[in-house]
């Protein structure tokens, strides 16, 4: 079996093929919804239905969460950014061929197989920096709802337990960003590794349910990434006592 | 022992202990969740959201576990 942790260089270049994958993604979303979003109209037609039945479903579900239609609208572009990215993305990988359609190449003298396409994120790289934005807008919409009363969360010298509390304050902001990017990263290549297996163990129909559960956790992954991004930024925009 | 026999065994252990404490937890707030939804059924969709968050905390433990094994296994 041919199972790599990290994503392969593509011919020896930087480019490697959780890139790629990744510029497809990125490219699929960008004409789907510029084809299906094209000129709006007050009466929209079935495409822009479409588009806004999305948007109103995770505006509603921002809403629910923040309890507040201007604090959601604030927060819904990048959190639908995250959703939709995701999702496109893990349901990508899945596509018969992603893993599969490759070429052969020698290193340190052993024949490998280089995958042309690999999942982005199954890439640790791709879901770090998800991460890495997530936990950096958190800090931008606090300081920008709080100013600088939202520093006083991490430095605070009033009294010895508001100056630990601090510390480890600082400490869960990191935290955030491993258990974000390790999250995404686990899942979807865990996914991979079980296809892989269940498909050497019995190569037909056999792998198929297990399609189907990984088409639900690419959803829930996304769900769960945008949902604890949404939270998060929620708490930081909080006034504390 | 060779190095490739403590690294399945230290594999597989990983796993194992990584995901005993999740699959507690998760059976935990799962019944916790069926009891809210039996007493009080229309708040079910803000339990089930909260319930996702919370496992998706609690699945993060054996996750890591996984990724450590994945590590431990092809590195």
């Amino acid at each position: 079996m041919n199972i790599s942790l990290a994503a392969e260089h593509i011919a020896g270049t930087a480019l490697t093929n959780a890139i790629i994958t990744g510029l497809a993604g990125s490219l699929l979303i960008l004409v789907l919804f510029l084809f299906l979003a094209r000129n709006p109209k007050t009466l929209p037609t079935k495409k822009q239905n479409f588009v806004e039945w999305i948007v109103e479903l995770l505006l509603n579900l921002a809403t629910s969460i923040t309890g507040d239609n201007q604090k959601a609208l604030k927060f819904l572009p990048l959190v639908a950014t995250f959703f939709i990215f995701i999702i496109i993305n893990n349901w990508l990988g899945l596509l018969p061929g992603v893993g599969s359609i490759g070429f052969h190449e020698v290193h340190n003298n052993k024949d490998v197989f280089v995958p042309l396409f690999r999942s982005t994120n199954a890439d640790l790289n791709t879901t770090l920096a998800l991460a890495l934005v997530s936990v950096s807008a958190t800090q931008y919409f606090g300081a920008s709802h709080l100013h600088l009363s939202y520093f006083k969360k991490f430095i605070n010298f009033s009294s010895p337990i508001t100056f630990f509390m601090g510390i480890l304050e600082i400490i869960s902001e990191i935290a955030k960003v491993i258990s974000f990017s390790f999250r995404l990263f686990g899942n979807v290549f865990a996914g991979e590794v079980l296809l892989a297996v269940i498909t050497g163990l019995a190569p037909f129909i056999a792998p198929a349910p297990f399609y189907g559960l990984e088409l639900f956790v690419g959803f829930i992954q996304a769900l769960v990434f945008s949902m604890l991004s949404l939270v998060f930024f929620h708490v930081a925009t909080q006034h504390h006592a | 022992m060779d190095i490739e026999a403590v690294k399945l065994i230290a594999a597989g252990a990983t796993i194992t202990a990584g995901g005993i404490a999740p699959a507690i937890a998760i059976g935990k707030m799962a019944t916790k969740a069926m009891e809210a939804i039996g007493r009080n059924p229309e708040a079910a969709s803000k339990i089930q959201t909260n319930l996702i968050l919370a496992i998706a905390f609690a699945e993060a433990i054996a996750i890591y576990a996984l990724v450590v094994a994945l590590i431990i296994k092809f590195i």
